[in-house]
C-alpha cells in the first residue's frame, strides 16, 4: 500500500462557540494530488488551516508521514514541510517579488538559491518581475508568487486555498498549467470551487460536508458521477 | 491581460506629475518662510537648533511607532521608558562617573566614554523595563487598542509616582561631559557642541533602523509581520520571539532618547516621561503610525517649526504643533508616510 503523507483522524476545531470542523477524518498518499470539494462553508478552508496550525485544534490527531502535528504553532508546522498557500493576501504587497521569495526561504544557503533558479524556471514571469512591489502584480501574477513561495522550499506536502478566486477564466487556466507542473514535485492538497481546475489538478477527492468528509475517491470517477456531482457541489 | 494595470501603476509612480511635484516644491519653500521676519545668522542658527531638536524627538517616537507598526501595540508606558532611562542614564551614571573625575572636567576619551556608557545604560534601563512592562502588561490587552491606552497611561502615571520615590519630586541638574559643554562659533553661527552630539546620535538611529528593516532578513520579516502576521507564521517564523524582540528593541530606544534628552536639557524631573508623550505623539500620528521614515520627517518638522515659532511668537510654540498636525491630518488623513 502506498505511503500515507496526511492523515486526519477525527479533528474537531471551534472558532468562538461555533463548531467548526466535526471529525474530519481522511488519508493523503504521498506524490498524489488530492482536492477537497465541497459547497462554501463546508470546512475546507478550515480543514487546510487546522492542518497548518491556524486554527487550533480541540480534539482529534493529524499525523504527517507518521508524527502527529496537531498542537503545534503554525511555524513549527511550516518547518516540519508543510507549505500553505492562503486563500487571500498569500504574498506580501509591501515586498518585492525578490523579498518575498526570500522571506519564503528558510535558510539562504547555496542549495535554496538553486532551488530558487528551477522555480524561476518554471515561473519565468517571475523573474522578469523581479524587483517590482507584490502589490503591483496582477492578480494571476500574484497567484504564480504565492505558489512559487510556497514551492521554494522542499516542502513534503503544500496546502493551497482556492488559487482561482477572483481571476478571470484564462488566468484560471494559466494558474492551472502552474499547478500541473509543480504537481509531480510534491504532494498537493488543493481547495478549490472550479471543478475544472480542480479535475485538471486533482489524483483523489475528498468531498467535505458540515464539517465531516461524506466521499472519498478518484477525480476521474467523479468526473463522470453527475448525481454526487449534483448532490454535494450543485453541479452536473 | 491583467498585467497591464500593473503596468500603469508603476508607470504613474515614476512619472511625471504636476500636482505632486508642486506640493513637493511648496512643502521645501515653507521653510524658508521665517527668513521674511529673522535675518540669515538666526535662523540658521534656529534650524541647526530645530534639527538637533527633532533628532531627540524621532529617538523617542522611533520605538513608539515602531511596536504600533508590528504590534499594533499604542504603547503610552513609552513615556515611563524614556524617564527611566533619563533617570538611569543620564542622571545616575554619570553622577557615577563624575565621582571618577570622568564627565565635568573629563579629557575626550572620558568625555565620550561616559557618554557611551549613559546611552548603554538608558538603552538598557529601557529594554528592561519594556520586556516587563510587555510580560505583565501588554500581553493582556494585544488588540484592543482602548485598554491599551488606558491601562499603558496608568502605568506611565505610576512610574511618575515611583521615580519621585526613588529619585524625589524636585528636577535634578544632568551634568554634560566636557567635551560637549558650550558652542561652537562659525561666523557668528552659535552651534550648541551637544546639540552636534543629538543630531549625529538621531541621524545614527535612524540610518540604523533603516539598514536593518531594509537589509537583513530580520527586517524583512519584521516588515512582512507589519502586513500579515499569519502569512509570516505560516512561512516558518516564530512571530511572538520576533514581537518580545522588537519590543525590547523599541523600549531600549524610548531609553537612549530619555537620556540624550535630560543630557540636552540639563536637567531630568519626574514628569519628564508624561511630557515628551504628547511630543512623541504628535510626531508619530504626522509621520503616519507605524512609519519610521514618516516618524523621522515628522520629527523634522514639529522641531523645525516649534524652534521658528518660540523664536517669533514664543506663546503660540506648543500651539503650532497641534496646528501642523491637524492641518496634516486633514489631508492625509493616514499620517505623511502612513498606510490605508
Amino acid at each position: 500500500m502506498a505511503e500515507s503523507i496526511l492523515s486526519l483522524k477525527e479533528v474537531h476545531t471551534y472558532i468562538v462557540q461555533h463548531h467548526i470542523l466535526q471529525g474530519v477524518t481522511l488519508d493523503v498518499t504521498a506524490g498524489r494530488p488530492t482536492v477537497f470539494l465541497g459547497r462554501n462553508g463546508a470546512g475546507k478552508s478550515s480543514t487546510l488551516r487546522a492542518i497548518i496550525g491556524l486554527n487550533p485544534v480541540t480534539s482529534g490527531e493529524i499525523h504527517l508521514a507518521g508524527r502527529p502535528i496537531q498542537g503545534r504553532k503554525p511555524y513549527e508546522i511550516a518547518r516540519l514541510g508543510v507549505g500553505f498557500v492562503a486563500e487571500d493576501r498569500a504574498v506580501f504587497y509591501n515586498l518585492s517579488v525578490e523579498e518575498n521569495m526570500r522571506l519564503s526561504m528558510f535558510e539562504e544557503n547555496e542549495q535554496a538559491w538553486n532551488r530558487l533558479e528551477t522555480v524561476l524556471d518554471l515561473f519565468p514571469d517571475l523573474k522578469r518581475l523581479w524587483r517590482i512591489n507584490a502589490g503591483l502584480l496582477s492578480g494571476g501574477q500574484k497567484q504564480m508568487l504565492a505558489i512559487a513561495r510556497a514551492f521554494v522550499n522542499d516542502h513534503r506536502i503544500l496546502l493551497i486555498d482556492e488559487p482561482s478566486k477572483g481571476l478571470a477564466p484564462i488566468v484560471v487556466d494559466q494558474v492551472g498549467e502552474s499547478l500541473l507542473q509543480i504537481k509531480d514535485k510534491t504532494t498537493i492538497i488543493l481547495v478549490e470551487q472550479n471543478f475544472h481546475l480542480a479535475s485538471l489538478v486533482g489524483t483523489d477527492y475528498f468531498i467535505l460536508d458540515d464539517g465531516r468528509v461524506v466521499h472519498q475517491g478518484l477525480m476521474e470517477d467523479l468526473v463522470e458521477d453527475q448525481a454526487l456531482k449534483q448532490k454535494y457541489l450543485g453541479i452536473g | 491581460m491583467t498585467s497591464d494595470a500593473a503596468s500603469v501603476e508603476i508607470d504613474m509612480e515614476s512619472g511625471f506629475n504636476t500636482k505632486t511635484w508642486a506640493i513637493r516644491i511648496a512643502s521645501i519653500g515653507i521653510w524658508f518662510l521665517p527668513l521674511i521676519w529673522i535675518d540669515p545668522t538666526t535662523y540658521i542658527v534656529l534650524t541647526i537648533a530645530g534639527l538637533a531638536f527633532g533628532m531627540l524627538l524621532f529617538m523617542v517616537a522611533a520605538g513608539m511607532t515602531i511596536i504600533f507598526g508590528l504590534m499594533d501595540v499604542l504603547n503610552m508606558a513609552h513615556g515611563a521608558l524614556f524617564a527611566l532611562g533619563a533617570y538611569s542614564g543620564g542622571y545616575w551614571i554619570l553622577n557615577l562617573l563624575e565621582k571618577f573625575g570622568w564627565v565635568e572636567y573629563g579629557t575626550a576619551v572620558q568625555s565620550f566614554g561616559s557618554l557611551l556608557l549613559a546611552i548603554f545604560a538608558g538603552a538598557l534601563a529601557g529594554a528592561l523595563l519594556g520586556i516587563v512592562v510587555e510580560r505583565v502588561i501588554i500581553r493582556g490587552v494585544y488588540g484592543d487598542h482602548l485598554k491599551q491606552i488606558m491601562i499603558t497611561m496608568g502605568v506611565l502615571y505610576v512610574m511618575t509616582e515611583v521615580t519621585k520615590i526613588i529619585w524625589g519630586a524636585s528636577p535634578e541638574v544632568v551634568l554634560v561631559p566636557m567635551m560637549f559643554q558650550g558652542s561652537y562659533d562659525i561666523f557668528d553661527v552659535i552651534v550648541g557642541k551637544f546639540r552636534v552630539v543629538a543630531l549625529i546620535v538621531g541621524l545614527a538611529m535612524f540610518a540604523g533602523i533603516q539598514l536593518v528593516l531594509m537589509k537583513t532578513k530580520l527586517g524583512l520579516i519584521v516588515r512582512a509581520g507589519v502586513e500579515n502576521r499569519e502569512g509570516v507564521q505560516a512561512a516558518g517564523y516564530n512571530i511572538n520571539r520576533i514581537f518580545t524582540g522588537v519590543f525590547t528593541v523599541g523600549a531600549a530606544l524610548a531609553g537612549v532618547g530619555g537620556t540624550m534628552w535630560c543630557i540636552f536639557q540639563e536637567q531630568v524631573y519626574p514628569e519628564i516621561g508624561l511630557e515628551n508623550i504628547i511630543f512623541a505623539m504628535i510626531v508619530v500620528i504626522i509621520g503616519g503610525l507605524g512609519s519610521v521614515t514618516g516618524s523621522f520627517l515628522g520629527a523634522i518638522i514639529v522641531g523645525l517649526s516649534f524652534n521658528y515659532v518660540a523664536f517669533l511668537l514664543p506663546k503660540l510654540a506648543m500651539g503650532v504643533n497641534i496646528l501642523i498636525m491637524a492641518t496634516i491630518l486633514l489631508i492625509r488623513p493616514w499620517g505623511l508616510m502612513g498606510k490605508e
